[in-house]
């Protein structure tokens, strides 16, 4: 019974991480169909921005919380006037410029910051279930990335802002020549996008640490992740976090955690082959 | 106009490559210092990596993200078969062969699917990075096929070398240098000549319209997977290649290993072939000099490097340069010839 408790502790926590790691992409995908190659940078800028701002002498919820996104989310600004402007509607030129921003990012962190890993301590201890002793902060990473994708649902559904986010991301045109300008939405929501991988960069640096190339090991998660979700950006992604999640979690407790990853990437390329437009492209259709 | 038309039609380009060949062949084994020659050899295996994707990506219109896993996997197919066969003629094959025979697969899986563009090059990239992931973790004497042990993140150092065929005398640098060009200008001839073939031709058409293609009667699927095979074999070729002058190791699936090969294509030009080849000299040469001098990250520049092009040369260089050319003929001719204006 422990057991099965732990396990389901460790998926609910697997699938927060997931989930965290994909929105700032899937933000970014799903309404404006760029992929964002330097989705995995901006993720290790924001736990860069989080250590920087804790060794400054920040509380470490600020610097996880509101110092780590908003850095990331200036910089978005930033890359979306002088690049990704110049792109739009050329989605291979967005991916491999994104990709070149990638490698120049990883560059200027390990001339600036070293090509060591950095941490900070973990702002919560562990509780116990049973004879087992598990980490309270991947609770905190689940609640967290809750708070995120409720919120993030409530605004596209319900405010005038999400509305309007809506619409551009269905028919650009129709927006435009409805009095919305499609380049203040894409600029926002890049901004967004990107202040929500800094997000998740400042709330992982406590447990995997921060390093110029940790990117790398994100990008390739995140990019399934949304793109095994379909179309809707929110539930989307919540879905396949869960199922990829779940997948992942419980490999790993049967196998290993390399044979886990592995699992999570095969059944990634297996759903699409079965569902080619995703999960949200067949069923939950619509939703945000 | 003689000037124009030959210079449109493959032959010369092919025998121009034949000639630089040739000229290379000759030249530096006696000029230039051991270790030039090994990093050249080294350059012409990442040369053929780029023409695998310049014919896969630039002719057939497939964006492959995970190239590097041909690259990774023939050079393992290699290792593996040589250790265990003791000859490596016969591993040669299997360099070329596994990886085509992987494609085959996977591009069934793939094209068959109809999975478009982007979804493409998700699964290719997590492949690769399946195979980066699974390779590293092979640590140990437990990961071993036959006598070969896959040795996890250090790789195969114990790479055996090419041997000269029907003997056991390994190939000395400048011999594995004139294998490494022979090959180079092989994969060049051989690309040149099937896009000019009836096969290449319908590959083109697939990636100018695919719809319209397969409405007069091309098999679309059946073409992409072929060009995909091939592609495979070529960057298995690469990987021999590269196994030959560095040794085989995980960081042949990499991500960076991935990213290169792109760049080398944007930059010299996609639908181009010359010019990856061009780009992927240059860059390499350019990224060994400052790795050396240690000024900047190599990654700085490569990622400056792909940024400026994709947004200010979206053609890549050997189409700029090639009009850049026409003009200052254009300037000579000064008016159009009538065969030109005709066709």
């Amino acid at each position: 019974m422990d057991y099965f408790l732990v396990v389901l502790f460790q998926i609910a926590g697997t699938v927060g991480n997931l989930a965290l790691i994909s929105v700032g992409l899937a933000v970014i995908f799903g309404m404006m169909r760029v992929i964002n190659l330097a989705h995995g940078e901006f993720i290790m800028l924001g736990g860069f921005a989080a250590i920087f701002g804790v060794q400054a002498g920040i509380n470490i919820w600020i610097a996880m919380l509101v110092v780590a996104p908003l850095s990331v989310a200036f910089l978005g600004i930033v890359v979306e006037r002088l690049i990704m402007r110049r792109l739009y509607g050329r989605m291979v030129d967005t991916m491999l410029a994104s990709w070149g921003l990638s490698l120049l990012l990883i560059g200027l962190a390990t001339t600036f910051f070293g090509n060591r890993v950095v941490g900070i301590a973990a702002p919560v201890g562990s509780f116990q279930i049973g004879t087992y002793s598990l980490g309270a902060y991947d609770f905190v990473l689940t609640g967290i990335a809750l708070a995120v994708f409720s919120s993030g649902y409530a605004l596209l559904r319900f405010t005038p802002a999400g509305l309007i986010a809506r619409a551009t991301m269905q028919n650009r045109e129709m927006a435009s020549s409805l009095g919305i300008e499609p380049a203040r939405v894409y600029a926002i929501t890049f901004a967004i996008g990107a202040g929500l991988s800094g997000l998740a960069g400042g709330l992982l640096a406590p447990i995997s640490g921060v390093l110029p190339t940790m990117g790398v090991a994100y990008v390739a998660k995140a990019f399934i992740t949304v793109i095994t979700g379909g179309a809707s950006v929110i539930t989307g992604t919540a879905l396949s976090s869960v199922l990829l999640g779940s997948i992942n979690t419980v490999s790993t407790f049967l196998t290993t955690p390399v044979i886990g990853d592995v699992a999570l990437l095969l059944a990634a390329t297996i759903f699409l082959r079965i569902l080619p437009t995703g999960i949200t492209g067949r069923i939950f259709k619509g939703a945000p | 106009m003689t000037v124009m038309a030959l210079s449109r039609s493959g032959g010369v380009h092919v025998a121009l490559a034949a000639l630089a060949a040739l000229a290379g062949i000759v030249i530096l084994p006696n000029a230039a210092p051991l270790y030039t020659l090994i990093n050249v050899t080294l350059y012409m295996s990442m040369g053929v990596f780029a023409l695998s994707l310049a014919l896969l990506w630039g002719y057939g219109g497939i964006l492959c993200f995970g190239q590097s896993a041909f690259f990774g996997l023939g050079a393992y197919a290699y290792a593996v078969a040589a250790i265990n066969f003791g000859d490596t003629t016969l591993a040669a094959v299997f360099a070329i062969g596994v990886p085509a025979l992987f494609a085959a697969g996977l591009g069934y899986f793939l094209f068959y699917g109809r999975l478009s563009d982007v979804y493409l090059g998700v699964i290719t990239l997590t492949v690769t990075l399946i195979f980066f992931k699974l390779i590293n973790s092979t640590g140990g004497d437990a990961w071993r096929i036959g006598a070969a042990r896959l040795g996890g993140f250090n790789g195969i150092p114990t790479t055996p070398l090419l041997t000269i065929p029907f003997t056991r005398i390994p190939m000395s640098p400048a011999q594995m240098f004139i294998f490494a060009a022979i090959s180079l200008f092989s994969t060049y001839a051989l690309c040149k000549g099937l896009i000019v073939t009836r096969f290449g031709r319908a590959v083109i058409a697939v990636r100018e319209n695919e719809m319209r293609a397969e409405l007069l009667g091309y098999n679309a699927r059946r073409l992409k997977l072929a060009v995909f095979v091939i592609s495979a074999g070529i960057a298995g070729l690469a990987g021999l290649l590269f196994a030959n002058s560095v040794f085989v190791s995980p960081t042949m699936f990499s991500l960076s290993m991935a990213a290169q090969v792109l760049i080398w294509v944007v930059v010299g030009g996609l639908g181009t072939l010359f010019g990856p080849v061009a780009a992927c000299f240059a860059l390499q040469i350019a990224t060994a000099v400052l790795g050396k001098l240690g000024i900047v990250d190599p990654n700085i520049v490569l990622g400056l490097v792909l940024i400026i092009f994709v947004v200010f040369v979206p053609g890549g260089i050997q189409p700029a340069f090639a009009a850049l050319l026409h003009r200052l003929m254009d300037i000579r001719a000064d008016r159009p010839v009538a065969g030109e204006v005709a066709r």
